[in-house]
């Protein structure tokens, strides 16, 4: 454990998704966050701190999770955070609106003993829609703290803080309430923490959460625990619950704790008017129509992806215009030698392709799917299209993404996240790649569209379409894990913070700059040098065999391929000044310039789409998926090209 | 006529009843079949760990014979109480029908005959003790209150949840879905006897849009499709 630096305080708050967590997390923060991912996690980790009647708080914002068990990385994750690093107060977020199953995960957060107050959030919108609640009547129904807020107009947040560190300050050992189930399982429970207690196991998880974890048949805490007669002892006590209950365990117990949640609710709240149908609600039923929700939904994803891209290019013309005049400076500064040329055409250049490029699309992108996302409307996407996508093996959610693939790679890529489980992030990000973004759009439609004909163009999209459904499938089956399918909450429709909407994308999009930038840089870097030492012409000649056999391009297209990793549309420019000529069915023939756009379009994503695979998946997953495309490409493009001369193709 | 080993560890429960062990004659002669092939039989149950046979002694049930042979006098005289108090058959046809049924009972149906003859300490036909029932239930009020909630569930229809119709409410049935769903579906809220209300479904098999524990939930067609409910029995909240 970190030894805390005198008097600094650790804070964590923890809650479920659509609470205002985030809200909370920005108002006690401000501009002092750090985001990351967890070590070795695809889980986005928010810390930040902020300084408090002479105090030092380090706040972490844990993911915003429905339980503690092991369904996602969030929710192991989290309660890793709270066991082990033992947080010096756990602040509990609640969405007042519907307690019930807030307080579903309250229960569980006691289950780890953690000291633990609770921020009931949203309490002024609770009251507009009749739901009064009595704060202290929850506060000692639970044996906690409970403070009353709205973080959105920051009220209650300096009594919540008070709170926590007083809370903080006076635990010393101090465990909240226990509450408790049913005697059927609390005397199961207690059964298996006499033999935990008495085989004088050591951990960080409390024995009666170790119970009751085993009851659950947990597989991280049975892996943990690894005593044989213990696991034995749980088993046969899960036997008798279930045939007690004729239910899986840990629906037993899962009900148990709703059934208190349920209790403690009705016991601290009550209805003044029979709520009416809120504007929210009202909304809810438009947008998920049958025939209008799809109508607005066609009009806001599309007024959304033309967002990102005229602001996209607009921001990326304008920052290229800002480079071509710095360029030449550079060029005089640095001389054209060959340490001159590598770095300023591969530092430089790669430099510039990842603030040029990249960069101008994922700051849009970054704010609209905030937007989509703290508003309520993208779980209303994922809604409608769920049906569709779930015929490419894929959630409702991974619509945005795909979406967005047509656009640029790396907004698709990172969009992912909004995704559940790590398994739906890693297949809609497989997908999302062999979507042909804007710079694959330019090279089918220079190449095909304008020498063979604006329809063989379409029909590219066509057959890629048709092999983003079957990939999606074959993926779908082979990627390991359990398919789950979409469970998800509808929250009610809000008004997202400009405030936080536009925090959340500044951290986002630098710690997204500090991932992908060295990545872009080195591999431009790399390219030059191996362009200078005249080795690209020596790969080219042994990619041969594939460029010039199995594709029937001409070799010098080999170049062509490898510097096409920087950028996609330089495969087309720099065909241009390697056959001399931009008119190119002088130089290639129909089935070539088909076949070539073809496998640009597949063969591997460009080096920002990898460096945002890394950052979401490793480097391990990232070269799977970029290994599999360059594969996949060659091969298909090879079958391509024998039925293009089959069809007696020129 | 042959009698098959339940019948000899029936007839075993009951003639060491007042005593410890029994002579292969007078159970020969209680089940009128021949010494010999009681003596047979009774070799073959002691093989099987049933009875501990010493010859010229007599037979006594070892506890796992115990526990057989008090089961099958449960379901025969629980059997019997049923054709005469319900079916109001005479006490003589009862018996033999009684014998005839008893190997086809299941546990399952002798714990619910149990329930609907309230749970009787005697036999209707000879006055006998019924042996206690090895369910997990501590007693038999509880195995009633099982049964009153479990009732509601085979009386009211059940459907997917896809088949609701808007606007309409039910409670949470069963779930046939694989362990992470089914945990999944548990976490959101969706434990056995929840009360639900169909909010809208999206077309070509879409998900479905519910209302549980005050919050809204969608739940994809394949899911959904597996998830049980039945009729709210009688007022609609």
């Amino acid at each position: 454990m970190v030894e805390d630096e005198a008097g600094e305080l650790r804070i964590a708050l923890a809650g479920n998704a659509n609470v205002g967590k985030s809200v909370i997390f920005n108002q006690l923060t401000g501009l002092s966050q750090i985001i990351g991912n967890w070590p070795g996690k695809t889980v986005e980790r928010a810390e930040g701190n902020l300084f408090f009647e002479n105090r030092k708080l380090n706040i972490i914002d844990l993911p915003g999770i429905y339980s503690l068990s092991t369904f996602t990385e969030e929710e192991v994750v989290s309660r890793q955070y709270i066991a082990e690093e033992k947080p010096d107060a756990v602040i509990n977020v609640l969405d007042a609106t519907v307690l019930e199953r807030n307080l579903f995960f309250t229960l569980q957060l006691m289950e780890l003993e953690a000291p633990l107050i609770m921020s009931l959030n949203m309490f002024d919108l609770a009251r507009s829609r009749g739901i009064i609640i009595d704060p202290d009547r929850l506060s000692s129904e639970l044996g906690i703290p409970v403070v009353p807020t709205v973080a959105v107009k920051r009220s209650g947040l300096t009594q919540l803080l008070r709170e926590t560190i007083d809370l903080a300050e006076r635990s010393t050992g101090e465990k909240p309430r226990r509450l408790e189930y049913g005697p059927e399982v609390e005397s199961r429970i207690a059964q298996l923490m006499a033999t935990i207690e008495g085989r004088s196991f050591r951990s960080d998880y409390p024995s009666r959460w170790i119970a009751i974890k085993l009851l659950e048949e947990d597989a991280e805490v049975m892996k943990m625990v690894s005593d044989q007669g213990l696991l034995d002892q749980a088993r046969g006590l899960r036997n008798e619950l279930e045939s007690i209950h004729g239910e899986p365990s840990t629906t037993v117990l899962t009900a148990e704790r709703y059934t208190l949640a349920n209790r403690i609710s009705l016991a601290c709240q009550r209805f003044e008017r029979p709520s009416g149908e809120s504007i929210s609600s009202r909304l809810d039923s438009l947008t998920t129509h049958r025939l209008w929700g799809y109508l607005l939904m066609m009009a806001i994803t599309m007024a959304v992806f033309f967002t990102i891209f005229t602001l996209g290019d607009w921001l990326s013309g304008n920052i290229e215009l800002l480079l071509d005049t710095v360029r030449p400076v550079l060029v005089d500064i640095f001389g054209s030698g060959s340490l001159g040329k590598i770095i300023n055409e591969g530092l430089i250049e790669g430099f510039f392709a990842g603030i040029g490029i990249a960069l101008p699309y994922i700051l849009p992108f970054y704010l609209m799917l905030s937007f989509l996302e703290d508003s309520g409307y993208l779980a209303r996407i994922a809604f409608l299209m769920d049906s569709l996508m779930h015929r490419m093996g894929l959630h409702g959610k991974a619509f945005i993404p795909m979406l967005l693939g047509y656009g640029c790679s790396v907004p698709a890529v990172l969009g992912c996240r909004i995704m559940e489980t790590n398994r739906e992030r890693l297949l809609a990000a497989f997908v999302s790649t062999l979507v042909p973004c804007s710079a694959r759009t330019i090279v089918i439609l220079a190449l095909v569209g304008k020498f063979i004909g604006p329809l063989y163009a379409l029909s590219l999209y066509i057959i890629d379409l048709i092999l983003v459904f079957i990939l999606g499938r074959i993926a779908y089956r082979t990627i390991p894990g359990e398919p789950i399918g979409l469970i998800m909450e509808m929250p009610s429709y809000r008004k997202p913070s400009t405030n936080v909407v536009l925090k959340q994308t500044w951290f986002r999009l630098s710690s997204f700059i500090k991932m992908a930038i060295p990545v872009i840089v080195g591999a431009g870097i790399m390219i030059k040098i191996l362009e200078i030492a005249g080795a690209l012409d020596i790969i080219a000649d042994l990619m041969s065999p594939v460029t010039v056999t199995m594709l029937g391009l001409p070799s010098a297209v080999g170049v062509l391929l490898i510097i096409g990793i920087l950028r996609k549309e330089l495969t087309i420019l720099m065909l241009a000044t390697l056959l001399g000529t931009t008119n190119f069915p002088t130089v290639l023939t129909s089935t070539q310039m088909y076949v070539f756009a073809f496998v640009v379009m597949l063969y591997i994503p460009c080096v920002a789409t990898i460096a945002a695979l890394v950052q979401e998946f490793g480097w391990k997953r990232a070269g799977y998926i970029t290994v599999f495309e360059i594969v996949f490409a060659t091969l298909s493009g090879a079958v391509l090209y024998r039925v293009l001369l089959a069809l007696g193709w020129p | 006529m042959e009698e098959g080993p339940e019948e000899y560890l029936e007839a075993l429960y009951k003639l060491t009843r007042s005593g410890n062990s029994v002579r292969t004659t007078q159970l020969a002669k209680y089940l009128g079949v021949s010494p010999a092939s009681a003596t047979q039989m009774l070799q073959k149950l002691a093989k099987r760990g049933c009875v501990e046979y010493i010859p010229y002694h007599g037979t006594r049930l070892t506890p796992e014979g115990e526990t057989k042979g008090a089961k099958m006098t449960r379901k025969h005289r629980l059997l019997e109480t049923f054709l005469v108090n319900i079916l109001n058959m005479g006490k003589d046809k009862a018996h033999a029908e009684a014998c005839e049924l008893e190997h086809h009972l299941s546990d399952e149906a002798e714990e619910a005959l149990c329930r609907i003859l309230k749970h009787p300490d005697l036999c209707a036909d000879d006055g006998r003790p019924i042996p206690p029932c090895d369910s997990p239930y501590s007693s038999c009020a509880e195995c009633m209150e099982a049964e009153a909630s479990s009732a509601i569930k085979r009386r009211a229809p059940i459907k997917p949840l896809t088949a609701m119709d808007k606007g309409e409410e039910a409670r949470i049935s069963f779930v046939r879905a694989g362990k992470g769903a089914l945990r999944r579906l548990c976490d959101m809220g969706l434990t056995p006897q929840t009360p639900i209300k169909m909010v809208t479904s999206a077309p070509l098999r879409g998900p479905v849009e519910i209302e549980v524990r005050g919050s809204k939930l969608a739940i994809g067609w394949k899911i959904a499709s597996k998830i049980f409910v039945e009729a709210e029995a009688g007022s609609i909240g």
